[in-house]
């Protein structure tokens, strides 16, 4: 475990992205096969399950150091990390152990089975021979909570430079369901078999926001305008007969969406395709909201009644593999002439569809079905050049989305929680409340991002002094400060006090001319729901 | 019921029969200042009293004031109150005050760190009833390394970064931690260049006596070759600011007990983070309220909930004092002393 805590120590001690990717690099050209694995396995979320729940290990941790559970908690709440936590309230760690990071996986791994005595015994014998930052890690990988701060793209990059192989190439073979557990650093970098995993996804293209004015795209006639659904992004797998379908996460959702098992009927082994995983409303022919897609994402297994009230289906954005033959780096639009023809084979009740293309003349007209999105239940538009490759990964220039402008409501903050992380010690975590008709406040949102870290540490300085109640780790404040949110969609909700739900919101200004008086009421916010 | 020897007021730590203050944040007119960080010396008091080692940094901070210094345990009566100063360990001249009545003993802490550093006058517990006790850092998680071993972590990475070719900045408060780290710097490794708030502090405890590095500051018209292998003492407010652009290609940190967390160490974004502090860590403050012999335990500024309740299950009489002390500021505007440009 040394040997990776000083790789994480590294990519710790530097904030430049080229010193991460040479540390990472150097790792990945001598370390021993099976850790470089489990590495990249950390690296792109393959993380090992969680083996004890954090309760119990703080319970073990508390006794270990000789301190009550109450001041375990206190010391978690300024820590911000219960892994990190535990590592510094032990006894020093002796250090000097030599097993490597696999090795302790598979420990980590065995005590999954164990009862909860053995559990105990064996999680104290790891704390006995570790040093503290590899306590640190070892308590990660128990919770399943490692995360080490180096995207996957970067990772790969750093793989590329180790072995010298492309990073498109590394990209797609380091995507789908591969187990760190049985893989081998041959088989999964240097010399995979191309047929080994029929399920493996492309990895997605993706794009960034358009900031600019989309004039700045040069000629409208070179490019496809789409729309942006507001659903699960997916890619469905149909090959040897088998089907699959990854979230862009790199997650399968096969089970959760049987639903479009049919579509091996009509569609060729050897087909992979990108599209927007939707709640169909079939009586009016189009989307339902996002919220009604949401009951099917938590659960294994789908209940009839939610078959029925929440049928899936795909909307096609892009065709990657036709006929076995990978076909991203082809043209999108002899792509999407290739998706139409296939696309046009399917019954009409098949579960897919095409994601019909924004036609307009010039730019004014497309910003015109820009402002139609929210009518349509999309988020805005994609953009893409017509003679664009489909890309691995984010990139600037052949695709961008513009996405429509959010919603934005001035609200109230009532209570403060702080935050975890880099975040430690400071309170970002904010309940935010408006005004209801009897002159009351209503908490409605819940928003930790948005403000800068000079902002969050102003406003901690405030919290601190302007408590007036606490419960736990959430503490009351004086209703004073005003801040506008963002948010992109607003639902009903029975489940909050206040009846509506927000989708990703946000906080985007610390309103410092506004008096909590002047904040929104509970009735504006009602008003979006006809149109969120 | 006699009145308390001393108890909070919205002007500082009070001692009626006295009548003065113990490091007040508004004006009276007798103040017992610990030592010269910003938030303990403050200006506009009457009359000032405080160690001899003390006095320099506070006048030079506090411009003319009419002050009376005592050294280390020699004392004083007040309206039939003995004072008396004790090393603190904090930063060069810092200071506990015993205060005394009728066998009645209640010693004030100030900032103090217990074990010893090769600058400070090093801490000693001083017997009392009732002890007052800072607690920036008064929960487990904070404990420190031994500074021999933290002196080589420091001298690792400026060793580092002198053969890579880049300037090693090290963010310290200007007074105390900048000088501690002087002394623990290895000066083959190359030339220790400070910013002007950091050589001003140096410059008055090197006059004082204390045995200090040789430092050169940081100007204008400082050669580029001098700027070679070194390592630059600034203080924190100083890093990433336009003043640290003239060094070109920079590794910087920061030395402070914060550093011991991870998540404030990535949120100050810099390279390193170093965990040294001029505080008592939790097995210091803890082994100084039982060395002291105190009953009754008063917890100012930090985690004064958590560590007022765990002295409480331990079973002393336990209690908090509001005061507008800070300690070692985490994410504060910076110290206004430290704002002195070249």
């Amino acid at each position: 475990m040394k040997r990776f805590a000083d790789l994480y120590a590294r990519l710790d001690e530097t904030t430049s992205t080229s010193r991460k990717v040479a540390a990472l690099a150097d790792y990945f050209r001598d370390a021993p096969d099976q850790d470089r694995v489990w590495t990249i396995a950390l690296l792109s979320g393959r993380r090992p399950k969680r083996t004890v729940t954090a309760t119990r290990l703080a319970e073990w941790a508390a006794a270990r150091a000789g301190i009550p559970m109450w001041l375990f908690t206190d010391s978690y709440a300024a820590t911000g990390d219960l892994a990190e936590t535990i590592a510094l309230i032990l006894p020093p760690g002796p250090g000097g152990d030599d097993r490597g990071l696999s090795d302790w996986i598979d420990t980590v791994r065995a005590l999954a089975v164990a009862d909860d005595a053995g559990k105990q015994a064996g999680v104290q014998a790891a704390w006995d021979v570790l040093a503290d930052r590899e306590r640190m890690l070892f308590n990660k990988l128990l919770t399943g909570g490692l995360r080490v701060g180096v995207s996957q793209k970067l990772m790969t990059r750093a793989l590329a430079q180790a072995t010298g192989l492309a990073e498109a190439d590394l990209a797609h073979r380091l995507m789908g369901d591969w187990d760190p557990a049985r893989a081998t650093w041959a088989g999964l970098v240097l010399a995979p078999d191309p047929g080994a995993d029929l399920s493996r996804p492309y990895p997605f293209a993706l794009a960034y926001q358009l900031d600019d004015p989309p004039e700045s795209l040069g000629d409208p006639a070179d490019w496809a305008t789409e729309w942006k659904w507001d659903g699960i992004r997916g890619q469905i797998v149909l090959r040897g007969g088998d089907w699959h379908l990854w979230s862009r996460g790199e997650e399968v959702m096969t089970d959760r969406f049987p639903e479009f098992a049919r579509l091996a009927d009509y569609l060729p082994p050897g087909t992979v395709i990108d599209g927007e995983v939707l709640a169909w409303d079939r009586a009016a022919d189009a989307p339902q909201p996002f919220a009604a897609l949401q009951p099917r994402i938590g659960r294994k297994s789908v209940p009839k009644k939610l078959l029925a009230d929440a049928p899936a289906r795909m909307l096609a954005y892009d065709l990657l593999e036709w006929g076995g033959q990978d076909i991203r780096a082809r043209p999108f639009a002899d792509r999407r002439a290739a998706l139409e023809a296939a696309v046009a084979a399917l019954p009409p009740a098949a579960p897919m569809g095409l994601s019909p293309l924004v036609t307009a003349p010039d730019w004014a007209g497309i910003a015109a079905a820009r402002d139609q999105s929210r009518d349509r239940g999309a988020e805005g538009l994609m953009l893409k050049r017509h003679a664009s490759p489909y890309g691995v990964g984010r990139k600037r220039g052949d695709w961008w989305k513009w996405k429509v402008d959010p919603f934005t409501v001035d609200a109230v903050m009532v209570y403060a929680q702080a935050g975890h992380g880099r975040r430690a010690t400071l309170y970002t975590d904010f309940t935010f409340a408006v005004w209801d008709d009897s002159g009351g406040l209503v908490p409605f949102a819940k928003a930790y991002s948005g403000l800068t870290d000079a902002e969050f540490a102003e406003i901690t300085a405030w919290v601190r002094k302007n408590t007036t109640d606490r419960f736990g780790p959430v503490r009351a404040v004086r209703p004073e400060m005003v801040f506008e949110l963002a948010f992109e969609g607003i639902q009903h909700s029975p489940r909050h006090k206040s009846g509506i739900a927000l989708r990703f919101p946000r906080m985007v200004r610390w309103r410092r001319d506004k008096p909590a008086a002047e904040a929104d009421r509970l009735e504006t916010l009602r008003a979006l729901l006809a149109k969120g | 019921m006699a009145t308390p020897l001393l108890q909070p007021t919205d002007r500082g730590l009070w001692c009626a029969d006295g009548d003065f203050f113990i490091d007040p944040w508004r004006p009276v007119d007798r103040a017992v200042i610990t030592h010269g960080h910003s938030d303990h010396a403050r200006p506009g008091h009457g009359a000032y009293l405080t160690t001899d080692a003390a006095l320099p940094v506070i006048r030079r901070r506090l411009g003319a004031l009419q002050a009376d210094t005592l050294p280390y345990g020699r004392t004083v009566t007040m309206g039939g109150v003995t004072v008396s100063f004790h090393p603190a360990g904090h930063v060069p001249g810092s200071a506990q005050v015993r205060v005394e009545r009728g066998g009645e003993v209640w010693v004030v802490t100030g900032d103090y760190k217990t074990t010893p550093d090769r600058l400070s006058e090093p801490w000693e517990p001083v017997a009392c009833n009732t002890l007052v006790t800072e607690c920036t850092f008064g929960l487990p998680v904070f404990a420190w390394e031994d500074e021999a071993a933290i002196a080589a972590q420091i001298n690792g990475w400026w060793a580092q970064a002198a053969d890579e070719g880049r300037v090693a900045m090290l963010g310290v408060y200007a007074l105390g931690k900048a000088q501690r780290v002087m002394t623990l710097l290895d000066p083959d490794i190359g030339p220790i260049l400070t910013h002007g708030a950091v050589e001003e502090m140096t410059a008055i405890l090197r006059a004082q006596g204390y045995a200090l590095p040789a430092t050169t500051r940081v100007t204008p018209d400082l050669p580029k070759a001098a700027l070679a292998r070194a390592l630059v003492l600034a203080p924190p407010s100083a890093l990433g600011s336009a003043w640290a652009r003239r060094f070109g290609a920079v590794t910087d940190g920061y030395a402070s007990g914060w550093m011991r967390l991870r998540g404030v160490r990535r949120r100050r974004a810099a390279d390193r983070g170093f965990v040294l502090s001029d505080h008592a860590d939790w097995p210091g403050l803890n082994a100084a309220v039982r060395a002291t012999g105190a009953t009754r335990v008063l917890a100012t500024h930090g985690y004064t909930a958590a560590f007022s309740r765990w002295l409480a299950e331990q079973g002393y009489e336990t209690g908090v004092v509001a005061t507008a002390w800070e300690g070692e500021a985490l994410d504060r505007a910076p110290d206004p002393s430290d704002a002195v440009t070249e």
